[in-house]
C-alpha cells in the first residue's frame, strides 16, 4: 500500500522534474529541476532496498555532479535564452522507431528469461551495504580498481582542461591588459 | 494496480529514457545536452536496481555503481572541454562545432 503510494508519487515527481529539465528555456531552471529529479530517483533505490545505491546517488549526483555543473555555469552566459534546434525529421522518425523497438525488447526480455537464477544471490541476515561490499570486493574487485583509475584520469583531465589561465583574473585587470591577452590568445591555437 | 511489480519500474525507466532522448534531440546548447545525458544514465540505473531487487541478484546494483562512476568522470572531462571551448569561441552552441565536417 505505502509502496504503491510512494512509487506513484515519486514517479510523478521525477517525470515532472525531468520534463521541466528538457523543455525549459532557462538554464538555471533546468539545473535546479535536474538536481531535484536526482534526489527523487534516489527514493526509488530506497524503496527497492538498495540503500547504499541510494546514498551514493545522493552523494555523487546532487553533491558532486550538480556542484560541478553550477561551477561550470558560472563560466557560461546562462542569462541568454536558449535556442532550440529544428531537427531533421528523418532522423527523429528513425530514432523514434528504434526507441519503440527497444521498448518491445525490454518488455519481452523478462518473459523469455523466466527461469533465470541469481548469479550473486542476496545473503541472508546481512544489510544491503554489507552485501554490496561482499560482492564488490570479491567478484568485482578488478572493475572496481579500473573505475578508480578512470576517476583519477578524469580528475587530472578536469584540472588540466579547466585550470588553464585560472591564475588570471579578468575582472581585476585593466582594459589594456585584457586587450593584450586577447591578442595573445588569438595567436595560440589551444591553451 | 496496488502491487508494484517489475513492469512498473521498467515502464518508469522507459518513460524517463524517452524524456532524455527528446532532450538530446531538441537541445542545441551543449550544457543542456549534458543534462539530457544525465537523465538517460539515471533512467537506466532505475531499471538495473529494479531487476536486481526482483531477481534477488546483486549484479544489477554493481552495474548501477559503475554507471554512476562513468557519469561522474564524463561530467568532469566534458565540463573541462566545454570551458576550453567557451574560452576560445565564446559560445557553446552545437551548430558551431562543425570544424570536422567533411
Amino acid at each position: 500500500m505505502f509502496e504503491a503510494i510512494s512509487f506513484y508519487l515519486f514517479a510523478f515527481l521525477t517525470i515532472a522534474m525531468f520534463f521541466i529539465t528538457v523543455t525549459t528555456s532557462q538554464a538555471l531552471y533546468a539545473l535546479t529541476a535536474l538536481a531535484a529529479g536526482m534526489i527523487f530517483i534516489s527514493a526509488f533505490f530506497f524503496i527497492l532496498g538498495a540503500d547504499f545505491l541510494g546514498a551514493v546517488q545522493i552523494v555523487v549526483y546532487s553533491g558532486a555532479v550538480m556542484a560541478l555543473y553550477a561551477f561550470g555555469m558560472m563560466f557560461f552566459d546562462t542569462t541568454r535564452d536558449l535556442k532550440e534546434k529544428k531537427g531533421n525529421s528523418l532522423i527523429i522518425y528513425g530514432l523514434s522507431i528504434v526507441a519503440a523497438v527497444l521498448v518491445v525488447i525490454i518488455f519481452a526480455a523478462p518473459m523469455v528469461t523466466d527461469n533465470i537464477s541469481a548469479l550473486y544471490p542476496m545473503v541472508e541476515g546481512a544489510g544491503n551495504t554489507q552485501e554490496v561490499g561482499m560482492v564488490l570486493f570479491t567478484k568485482y574487485l578488478v572493475p572496481f580498481e579500473v573505475a578508480a583509475i578512470m576517476l583519477l584520469v578524469a580528475m587530472i583531465a578536469g584540472i588540466v582542461l579547466a585550470g588553464k589561465k585560472m591564475d588570471l583574473s579578468l575582472t581585476m585587470m585593466s582594459d589594456a591588459e585584457v586587450k593584450d591577452l586577447k591578442e595573445d590568445k588569438n595567436k595560440k591555437v589551444l591553451s | 494496480m496496488m502491487e508494484i511489480g517489475l513492469n512498473h519500474y521498467l515502464v518508469l525507466s522507459t518513460i524517463l529514457f524517452s524524456i532524455g532522448l527528446i532532450g538530446v534531440m531538441r537541445r542545441k546548447n551543449l550544457l543542456m545536452l549534458f543534462f539530457a545525458t544525465e537523465i538517460l544514465l539515471n533512467s537506466v540505473n532505475i531499471g538495473f536496481a529494479a531487476i536486481s531487487h526482483y531477481y534477488g541478484d546483486l549484479t544489477g546494483q554493481m552495474f548501477a555503481f559503475f554507471v554512476i562512476a562513468i557519469a561522474a568522470s564524463e561530467v568532469a572531462v566534458g565540463l573541462g572541454l566545454l570551458i576550453v571551448w567557451h574560452k576560445r569561441h565564446n559560445n557553446i552552441d552545437l551548430d558551431n562545432m562543425s570544424t570536422m565536417k567533411g
